[in-house]
């Protein structure tokens, strides 16, 4: 995917949404910016399958070396599909966190959690002031 | 990141490592980095080649005085008043009733300074987040007993830095530029030489179970030295470390960390410090607690091995036949052995090596075995 045309969390996950035979679905994976923060990871595991979650859920958890971070869905809705391969394979995270790094889809419920996302730019915006 | 870096002390070396990549954090009042790149990489190139690491935020203290030494005996657990110049000795500095104020090195000084012509009988290393409370202990403390110890410290902490550089290469690649034979002087002895033509007190020591050195030298040419080391350590594969590999490759050796294995509530003997406790034919402060404590049955610091790949944290819980006996003091993924790996203190009844315990990593149970300490150790 282009990341500059994904939506993003303040908490640096990337959200893609297609209109899938007339239900929403978001895709949602971590930005490269995250995973360059995190480095060395050694251990992830995938959201449930199934499972309702709301804006701010944590839904699995991604560790490095140095310590563990939580996914949080920016979304209302049901997981639909994990990218099952990815925990035994986390340099695809860093390889291509926009792409084969996906992680989650979700089927929306509502459009709770959609105003709160940003667009590259202001994500861009707000990375810079992070790393400063 | 809001910055509240105003209030955090700089090492002589914070501008080099601000522009060379270093990620930099708070570390006990410090803006310290924390990493430059991959932690992995930065642990393997000092296990396979040579770390360099700032410590400048360690604390340096000079202890002056013609009862240097019997002040030193008298609040440091190992015997230090029969020591020789240009040794070092790991020791603990304990309150009353044993617990434990720091973990220190106690340098004997050695050589003579043109810039210093009156050096301290001898240095002590402490850990920066103890530095003003030891200071402190050592003025209290100078009136224990009744006798006033003509002992005196001086704080040289942000006068000098001091740079490490560890692992299988270091000692040859330091040695070109040293004033005297580095390869000659023996694990854990210092002395007052010239790095560089400028004026340090360099020593066989560190905290990452790798062989290697630190030196000590003045705040100005701490760039100059730091460079050079960088420079040919980059030939042979080293890099600069951060704190994150210094912490992996300190927890691989086995070795405490204050504030996590080691606290005011935590006795040397429970810390399996007991090589550093000489408890015979002396007194220091806290003797007699420890004395009585070696006839309790405290909890004490093990080595833990977990499968998979997520490890046990800071806090986790430790179960042993379904019952609490314990907390993980500190845990990380092992780059050397690709594992998890943790110390934690657990009742004497789960300490055995061998024991199978269960970790509680935020609600998930995982097991985890007692092994022996060290994790990792050096061909020698």
């Amino acid at each position: 995917m282009n990341p500059e045309t994904l939506l993003y969390a303040k908490t640096h996950e990337w959200i893609h949404i297609a209109d899938d035979g007339g239900a929403k679905v978001a895709t949602i994976g971590i930005s490269a910016f995250a995973v360059e923060a995190l480095t060395d990871l050694v251990f992830m595991e995938l959201p449930e399958v199934g499972r309702d979650v709301k804006p701010g859920d944590s839904i699995c958890e991604i560790e490095s070396v140095k310590a563990v971070s939580d996914l949080y869905s920016p979304v209302e809705g049901k997981v639909l599909e994990v990218n099952k391969p990815l925990p035994d394979s986390l340099e695809t995270l860093s390889d291509d966190p926009f792409g084969k790094g996906w992680i989650a889809k979700i089927q929306l419920t509502s459009d709770a959690g959609l105003s709160d996302l940003m667009d590259h730019a202001a994500y861009q915006a707000a990375c810079k002031e992070e790393a400063d | 990141m809001p910055s509240a870096a105003a209030n955090l002390a700089h090492t002589p070396l914070h501008d080099w490592h601000a522009t060379h990549g270093g990620r930099l954090v708070d570390f006990a009042g410090w803006e310290m980095p924390v990493q430059y790149g991959s932690i992995v990489d930065e642990h393997n190139a000092t296990r396979n080649a040579a770390g360099l690491f700032d410590i400048s935020h360690m604390g340096r203290l000079g202890i002056h005085g013609p009862d240097a030494a019997k002040f030193l005996d008298a609040i440091v657990t190992r015997r230090i008043d029969n020591m020789k110049p240009g040794q070092i000795r790991y020791g603990l500095v304990c309150n009353s009733e044993g617990g434990i104020l720091d973990d220190v090195l106690v340098y004997r000084w050695e050589g003579q300074l043109q810039s210093m012509p009156d050096p301290p009988e001898f240095h002590l290393v402490v850990n920066a987040s103890n530095r003003q409370k030891i200071i402190a202990w050592m003025t209290d403390s100078n009136t224990y007993g009744q006798i006033e110890f003509a002992a005196r410290v001086d704080d040289l902490t942000t006068s000098t830095a001091m740079i490490a550089l560890q692992g299988p290469r270091a000692i040859e690649l330091v040695d070109p530029f040293c004033d005297g034979e580095l390869t000659s002087l023996r694990y854990y002895r210092g002395r007052a030489t010239q790095v560089l033509g400028h004026d340090c007190y360099l020593s066989r020591t560190g905290y990452t179970g790798e062989d290697g050195c630190e030196i000590i030298c003045p705040e100005e040419n701490a760039v100059e030295i730091w460079e050079t080391l960088l420079d040919v350590a980059e030939e042979v594969g080293g890099c600069a470390v951060g704190l994150a590999a210094r912490d992996t490759l300190r927890l691989e050796a086995g070795m405490p960390l204050y504030g996590h294995e080691l606290s005011e509530n935590i006795t040397p003997l429970q810390a399996g410090l007991a090589f550093a406790v000489n408890l015979a034919d002396r007194d220091f402060i806290g003797h007699d607690a420890l004395v009585v404590s070696q006839s309790e049955s405290r909890p004490v610091r093990v080595g833990l091995q977990l499968d998979g790949r997520r490890a046990a944290r800071e806090g986790c819980s430790l179960l042993y036949e379904d019952k609490p006996v314990g907390t993980v003091t500190s845990g990380s993924y092992s780059p050397t052995f690709e594992r998890p790996l943790a110390m934690g203190y657990v009742k004497p009844v789960a300490s055995a090596i061998g024991t199978p315990l269960v970790v509680d990593i935020r609600g998930t149970q995982l097991p985890a075995t007692v092994v022996p300490l060290p994790f990792y150790e050096r061909g020698k």
